[in-house]
């Protein structure tokens, strides 16, 4: 209880960078988020993975402000983000899934409305846009209106941008959708970097590939509940680390999942011979389609 | 202190970006429907008439003054604040610094009103052409600018609460459109049966003309207009506090 007080108002030493209480958020009938629980230390990258619609973006609303929560509270950098909105802002940097630029300016004037309204000194503003527009790969782009800019530019301006304050969590809602495979990579050394200088990061993707290169940790939500909570790992560790990939009567697949390579082996051995089949280590996206997919498997056999 | 009068500059400043550069065509935008309503009102249909014991073309330009201050500035801060939020989706960035709410709301309303005053300027510029008005006193400008902001916070208002771009010209069309017609604006006051006289009192732009008409005519000034003017203005002023915490869902 102290602690929970002393954490509200800022006292506590080793804060959290993020807590989630009993979060619920509902949109008239619909539940986007129900009773989320969740924890996020200082300097983690931590991927909250889940389909679409499982509640991600509404949680990273709520963390930022963007949406009242219906119940529950959620604190970042031990501020609590109802009652001391200003305090939290000051220390989080979001990157929404959509581009959220003002279309009628160029690239520099948008950095600089942002610099503007975080307070950044006129003295060091155009130095720092400067800096990340040549971190991005942006400075022969600055003058050029954010229309003409391509969705990876954007994309990575909007990084850019989130950057300006030096905040010390950003948010990225699904950093690289729809992005070329090459500027996916570029983005998460970016990521990487960013994580090296010792910013916290919050990442929804559902790339799980993405997950499992980038986060130390990762939460699974489907359909407002986190279903699942770890390092990919173990995670891995709970479907089983080896996976058989099966073509059964060359239409469909099927998978099973066995504690380890030995034991996948074996059941292989016992398969009819006109059934293909393959042994692979398990893949957080295994974890995924089991954790998530229960509902539609189940709907399929009734 | 220094930091709200900051934020607010900020807030402006980017629609002020944009203004400047697309100055012309948003002059020209401004000024067409008005100088009709001055050429068919004024010169075509209101020749030889007089009202109020003034010539009509006299008695209508500050009516054409507070009719276009008040879609100026209401057009200008809802439709780019609108904009912002549904289109762009910017006004979240916004909505994501820390600047209080008051300097947003300000700072977005504040386009409304140097468009609205910038029309109106060059609508008197227009009309002074046409007729010089007898007096011109400082009650003047001040009602132009309580009129202009009173609009831009319904703007403002407007903005925040629409949830389609066809929420925005419903509200034009319902109660922009009937306002600037109804509201002694064409016409004298008196020419109006008593029982309609009530509603017209209700809309604010009545009283906007009344006292733009007074400072500029000589004539009485009406104190109480002002005041329920300026009444307006802060009942849509709170409006935008109750707005923009609705606006975060």
């Amino acid at each position: 209880m102290v602690s929970k007080y002393l954490h509200q108002r800022g006292y506590w030493a080793v804060e959290k960078a993020i807590e989630i209480h009993n979060l619920t958020k509902r949109y008239k009938d619909v539940c986007a988020v129900e009773n989320l629980n969740l924890s996020i230390e200082n300097g983690e990258i931590f991927g909250f993975l889940g389909p679409n619609g499982a509640g991600k973006t509404t949680t990273i609303r709520a963390l930022t402000g963007l949406a009242k929560p219906t119940s529950g509270s959620v604190s970042v950098c031990g501020f609590n983000v109802a009652s001391e909105p200003e305090k939290v802002k000051r220390v989080i940097g979001v990157v929404q899934q959509h581009f959220t630029f003002d279309l009628d300016l160029n690239l520099r004037e948008n950095m600089e409305l942002h610099a503007r309204l975080h307070h950044i000194p006129k003295n060091i503003r155009r130095q720092r846009i400067d800096e990340l527009l040549e971190f991005v790969s942006l400075t022969k782009q600055s003058e050029r209106l954010v229309e003409d800019l391509s969705g990876g530019m954007k994309k990575a301006a909007m990084i850019a941008r989130a950057l300006l304050h030096q905040p010390k969590i950003i948010f990225l809602d699904e950093p690289t959708v729809g992005l070329d495979v090459q500027i996916r990579r570029r983005m998460w050394d970016l990521i990487r970097k960013l994580s090296r200088s010792g910013t916290t990061i919050f990442l929804t993707t559902h790339y799980i590939e993405e997950a499992e290169a980038l986060c130390s940790r990762v939460g699974i939500v489907n359909q407002g509940h986190l279903i699942a909570l770890g390092s990919p790992s173990e995670l891995r560790g709970q479907v089983g680390l080896a996976t058989v990939e099966m073509l059964v009567g060359g239409e469909y697949t099927r998978y099973e999942h066995f504690v380890d390579r030995q034991e996948a082996l074996a059941y292989m051995q016992c398969l009819p011979s006109d059934v293909k089949a393959v042994v692979r280590d398990s893949s957080l996206e295994d974890v995924f389609v089991k954790l998530t997919g229960k509902k539609v498997e189940a709907d399929g056999d009734a | 202190m220094l930091e709200t009068l900051q934020d607010i500059g900020t807030v402006v400043w980017v629609d002020l970006r944009f203004l400047r550069r697309n100055l012309t065509k948003t002059m020209a935008l401004t000024l067409i429907a008005p100088v009709l309503y001055l050429l068919a009102f004024g010169y075509g249909l209101g020749r030889g008439t007089l009202v109020e014991g003034y010539s009509y073309l006299d008695f209508v330009i500050p009516g054409i003054i507070a009719l276009t201050a008040m879609t100026t500035a209401f057009n200008t801060s809802g439709l780019k604040l609108h904009v912002d939020r549904l289109f762009y989706k910017c006004f979240d960035e916004t909505l994501m610094a820390p600047v209080s709410p008051f300097s947003i709301i300000v700072g977005k309303a504040l386009i409304g009103v140097v468009r609205g005053l910038m029309s109106s300027a060059a609508i008197l510029a227009v009309a002074l052409a046409f007729s010089p008005l007898p007096t011109m006193n400082l009650l003047f400008p001040l009602s132009l600018v309580l009129t202009c902001f009173a609009f831009s916070f319904l703007g403002v208002i407007v903005a925040l609460l629409a949830k389609t771009h066809q929420d925005m010209t419903l509200f034009m069309s319902l109660v922009i459109l009937p306002m600037s017609f109804l509201s002694g604006t064409f016409f004298s006051l008196s020419q109006v049966p008593d029982a309609l006289i009530a509603v017209l009192y209700a809309s604010p732009l009545t009283h906007a003309c009344l006292c733009l008409r007074a400072s500029a005519l000589g004539q009485p000034f009406p104190w109480l207009s002002l005041a329920v003017l300026m009444l307006f203005g802060a009942a849509f002023f709170g409006l935008c506090f109750v707005a923009l915490k609705k606006a975060i869902r």
